[in-house]
């Protein structure tokens, strides 16, 4: 098998809001009323080597809805597809760092033929200042296959915590609210990730 | 480019992928990461994606001379940008998502954040999309960019570029970079484009000027392919028969864009 050279990546710039956040591109509201699971918004900022909020971060989404189901040609297990959800969210950074997404809590996806992972949301960060984009996930505090999903497990403990996203108690709207940082340098810094390509 | 601090973190290949510290870019300073990256292996989140369910696109969306909506044309050189979107097989990643963004002729954004004292033109939103077809080609009727200044370091401007955002088939494919001219007298002096670590890596991201492109009395022609990473497409079997599902598609709701009018904040976007 021949393998071409990759084309590499470059910076979003500062620019992309008009042609990635245009009023018909946004979909940082991933649910409608009739989209099956527990609704949920998942709230936090962006923050640099100094603490500061990103305001010229992109995050994109991805993740399986409420069956654990893929939406997916290459998720071909008999579980039910939603059509009120297809998994993917692209959100912009306010100004200051925040951001903010409404979804449902995903279902388990299986890691091999033995082994689950817990539920998550697949998270890649781009940005102004980013030359390439950044790829992590979110976990919950609140979901029992946390403690021990197979990636989690591959991180050093004092370093998982970046990656789960912790009940807010607080809570007033309709949705349960989580609340997670991603720090893109320095102390606390968020786990990103290597993946392996083939 | 003079020598710069160079990170040692690097996602993907590092002989065609650029560091995340890069100190020539001031941008990178503060946002590289500093800790190894944890590798992860390919499971089924990784392996699916947006890419083949995304889909919101019209003709028209590809023809960025008139997709302002305003009945006119942009001001520039008419220029035609195709190519084949891949993957490291060689083989044709069909019918995904290519969105591009550019400066106007005269390397002007239209976004609130760009007040350089340039024209913008009332026909240009610098914004386009289009789907690749059975053969993995992307085709769009656009002007060429201008270049413009940035706050970088003295002096500083970006070369033409154009850019780029693909989905592929696999989270794992995701690829959002620029597209560059051959010939560029600007691009030996620009951090971004330098970041790339190779001769090789930077010779991807120039499109060639393609006289069999270019059309008579109408427009010249560019041709640039994009090679994504990720598993190949033979990794994926095509959907289930007999699954009469539809799931709705995030992108389509289809209303116009429109070029802001108020450009009241004049951040800095540079530093």
């Amino acid at each position: 098998m021949t393998h071409l050279p990759l084309t590499p990546s470059q910076t979003v710039g500062p620019f992309f809001h008009d042609a990635m956040m245009r009023e018909d591109a946004r979909c940082d509201v991933l649910v409608s009323d009739s989209t099956e699971g527990t609704h949920i918004r998942i709230a936090g900022r962006v923050l640099d080597g100094d603490g500061a909020g990103v305001p010229d971060a992109v995050l994109e989404i991805w993740q399986a809805n409420r069956h654990g189901r893929y939406n997916h040609p290459a998720d071909n297990r008999d579980l039910p597809l939603d059509p009120a959800f297809t998994g993917y969210g692209r959100i912009a950074t306010q100004h200051d760092g925040k951001f903010c997404f409404t979804t449902i809590k995903p279902g388990a996806v299986p890691f091999d033929r033995r082994r689950v992972q817990a539920p998550h949301i697949s998270l890649a960060v781009l940005g102004r200042g980013l030359l390439n984009h950044l790829y992590t996930r979110i976990y919950f505090d609140d979901e029992q296959l946390t403690a021990a999903d197979p990636v989690l497990q591959r991180i050093t403990p004092d370093r998982r915590p970046t990656l789960i996203a912790r009940r807010d108690a607080n809570e007033s709207g309709r949705e349960k609210v989580y609340r997670i940082d991603i720090v893109l340098q320095g102390a606390g810094e968020t786990v990103f990730f290597e993946i392996a390509s083939r | 480019m003079s020598t710069t601090t160079i990170g040692d973190i690097v996602r993907g290949d590092a002989e065609i992928f650029p560091p995340y510290l890069y100190e020539a870019y001031r941008s990178t300073i503060k946002r590289a990461p500093t800790r190894t990256l944890v590798e992860v292996p390919l499971t089924l989140s990784e392996l699916t994606g947006p890419g083949p369910t995304i889909s919101a696109v019209t003709p028209d969306d590809a023809d960025l001379t008139r997709n302002a909506g305003t009945g006119g044309e942009a001001m520039g050189q008419r220029i035609i940008v195709t190519g084949r979107v891949l993957d490291a097989s060689g083989a044709p990643v069909a019918k995904t998502l290519v969105e591009v963004w550019q400066a106007n002729a005269a390397g002007r954004y239209i976004h609130r954040r760009d007040q350089w004292p340039a024209p913008l033109d009332p026909n240009f939103l610098g914004i386009g999309r289009c789907h690749t077809n059975e053969k993995g080609e992307y085709r769009f009727l656009t002007v060429m960019p201008g270049a413009y200044p940035w706050r970088n370091h003295e002096n500083a401007w970006r070369p033409a570029h154009i850019h780029f955002s693909l989905f592929g088939n696999s989270w794992a494919s995701r690829l959002v970079t620029q597209m560059y001219f051959a010939g560029d007298a600007l691009l030996p002096l620009d951090p971004i484009f330098n970041s790339a670590p190779t001769e090789r890596a930077r010779a991807a991201m120039i499109a060639s000027y393609a006289h069999d492109v270019t059309e008579p009395e109408w427009a010249l022609g560019w041709r640039w392919d994009i090679v994504l990473d990720g598993p190949d497409a033979t990794t994926f079997e095509p959907p289930r028969l007999g699954s009469d599902t539809v799931v709705s598609d995030p992108l389509a709701r289809s209303e116009p864009a429109v070029i802001p009018s108020e450009r009241s904040e004049s951040r800095d976007p540079h530093q």
